[in-house]
């Protein structure tokens, strides 16, 4: 709380010390890197055939 | 004390119905709703007689205002979860059946995602060979026309509505920091696509106005409809008109938590002389949407800046004192604590790594899919195989949608999605609502969210009132519909007691 405090009333234009380096890849960011990866793999066969096409044709009358 | 929010969400979705020469929305939406109604045992319609969409917040009709008008000869259906299935401004729109707390309500707006896509595959065995139809729960065609996922939430009469819009307004202006649906490009006049490759918001392109009645053109930030659909005389209900459509669930869940208590402190008038009123809502609203950076600085009412993550600190903390002191038994109190852990959360990874919520947020979600199909293929912001990954994205067809293939966190377990699609949440009156209708079907002659008509046979045709948005409940009433064994005991029952 009190980190947090001091972090959000920094002004902008005051310099910024930096205190240790960026943390390294969670496990958790890892996996869901290489499940994007696999994803982007089989993407394609997913995908509208025509994506222009698909994209010109999608019009919808304005709702609320 | 700030009442229970009671709440619920209106959703407009897409529809495409290919193969068909000129395609109609409203036929097309017709045939989804009537595949889907048809594949149960009866409809039951919807009973207009206390719709006044018209009716301003403020106590009058702006001039040139257009109050939008209630379509009656379309499809409209009652669930028997309570919910309203019908065709509203060419669009299939799903109403969830009103929801005791934010954890309930995710509940209900899945099992709305799972009734289209149900409803697609009932309407595609009824589409001649070659035609194709599908949904998509998204705000924008892309192409200057948005659609709408409204909140509603329960408010003290009481409470001055000029606070609620002047005090609510920078919520809804920086939420979107965590609510925000994503989309690529923008749509606004005057912004091309390759100033805004990527922004935070469907809708926020679409809002012109800070107040206001309207709700399809010159849409308002705050909207004043005054349509309580309760007892009026103790009631309103905010129509929230400004959010996304969300998938995510945590962005969902978090969009109704944080609003909900937002609107609680209000009513206890916990803002005191905090204000935290921007100089240009409107202006802000893009401001924020368009700046992934979540650093840009916003005019403040008085003279200084903040950025979007900084008011929602602001809030944030407001929200705690108000907990500590309060209590947050309007909310839920379990709903209310986890409500405020997740806030912190997102506020803090925003800050820190924004990507680190790829799995909670759909906005960052949809921009890491796209942007590594982008790197990987090396194409440009405006290239259309990006702008067809942003639609698929909301594709409601497990096939599908790419959200679906994303392993997002669920708060809620499919099985209790499934059972919300024909069962009514235990804490409202929807219960009741939504229990007639399994069990009375052809005896309920109309439905509307304050009153039950029941049609017995002899006349009069006979409605149950049900101004109560908290009563109607599985403890209130479980007992009495056990007891009764037909709609005319229920009816004597309600009548002698």
């Amino acid at each position: 709380m009190t980190e947090r405090e001091q972090k959000r009333r920094q002004t902008p234009g005051r310099t910024e010390e930096v205190v240790e380096e960026l943390p390294a890849p969670t496990k958790q960011g890892e996996k869901l890197k290489a499940d994007l990866d696999e994803l982007l793999d089989e993407i394609d066969e997913v995908l509208e055939d025509n994506a222009e096409e698909f994209v010109r044709s999608y019009i919808q009358k304005g709702g609320q | 004390m700030a009442i229970r929010k009671v709440c619920g969400i209106e959703t407009e979705y897409g529809i495409l119905l290919r193969g068909a020469g000129e395609p109609n929305p409203i036929t097309a939406s017709s045939l989804l709703i009537n595949a889907y109604v048809s594949r149960l045992q009866r409809k039951v319609g919807w009973d207009f007689e206390d719709e006044t969409p018209g009716r301003d917040a403020r106590g009058f009709a702006r001039e040139g205002a257009m109050a939008p008008e209630v379509e009656t000869h379309l499809v409209n259906a009652v669930l028997t979860n309570g919910a309203r299935y019908y065709v509203d401004h060419a669009h299939p729109e799903y109403s969830t059946p009103e929801c005791a707390d934010a954890l309930e309500l995710v509940r209900y707006d899945k099992a709305g995602e799972r009734t289209l896509a149900r409803s697609v595959e009932a309407a595609v065995e009824l589409l001649p060979v070659g035609q194709d139809i599908a949904v998509y729960k998204n705000n924008s065609d892309r192409k200057g026309n948005s659609y709408g996922c409204h909140e509603n939430y329960l408010l003290d009469r009481a409470v001055p509505f000029f606070r609620i819009a002047q005090q609510v307004m920078p919520h809804f202006v920086t939420r979107q920091v965590f609510c925000g649906a994503g989309k690529v490009g923008s749509e606004a006049s005057g912004s091309g696509g390759a100033e805004v490759p990527y922004q935070l918001s469907q809708r926020a392109d679409f809002f012109e106005e800070e107040i206001g009645l309207e709700t399809t053109l010159k849409r308002p930030i705050v909207n004043t409809r005054d349509e309580p659909h309760a007892d009026a005389q103790k009631y309103r209900r905010l129509h929230v008109i400004v959010g996304d459509a969300n998938l995510c669930e945590v962005a969902t869940y978090l969009k109704l938590g944080t609003t909900a208590i937002v609107l609680a402190m209000i009513e206890d008038d916990w803002f005191g002389d905090r204000d935290l009123s921007l100089h240009a809502p409107v202006a802000a609203l893009r401001r924020v949407s368009y700046d992934l950076s979540l650093r840009e600085p916003l005019p403040m009412a008085d003279g200084t800046t903040m950025t979007a993550i900084e008011i929602q600190w602001e809030l944030l903390d407001l929200a705690r004192k108000y907990a500590n002191e309060h209590g947050l038994e309007c909310i839920g109190e379990q709903v209310g604590a986890e409500v405020l852990r997740r806030w912190e959360h997102v506020l803090t990874a925003l800050e820190d790594d924004p990507t680190s919520l790829a799995g909670q947020l759909d906005w960052v979600a949809k921009h890491q899919l796209i942007d590594a199909y982008r790197e990987r293929h090396g194409l440009r912001w405006s290239d259309h195989k990006l702008a067809a990954l942003d639609l698929q994205y909301h594709d409601v067809r497990p096939g599908r949608s790419l959200f679906a293939r994303l392993d997002t966190e669920r708060l809620v377990t499919e099985e209790s999605v499934v059972a919300a699609v024909t069962e009514p949440p235990k804490s409202t009156r929807a219960y009741f609502r939504g229990r007639c209708l399994q069990r009375w079907a052809s005896s309920v002659a109309a439905a509307n969210w304050d009153s039950l008509v029941f049609d017995l046979g002899v006349d009069p045709l006979r409605r149950v009132p049900m101004m109560e948005p908290l009563r109607g409940t599985a403890a209130h009433v479980d007992t009495l519909l056990d007891r009764c064994a037909t709609p005319s005991e229920l009816l004597e029952a309600l009548g002698s007691s």
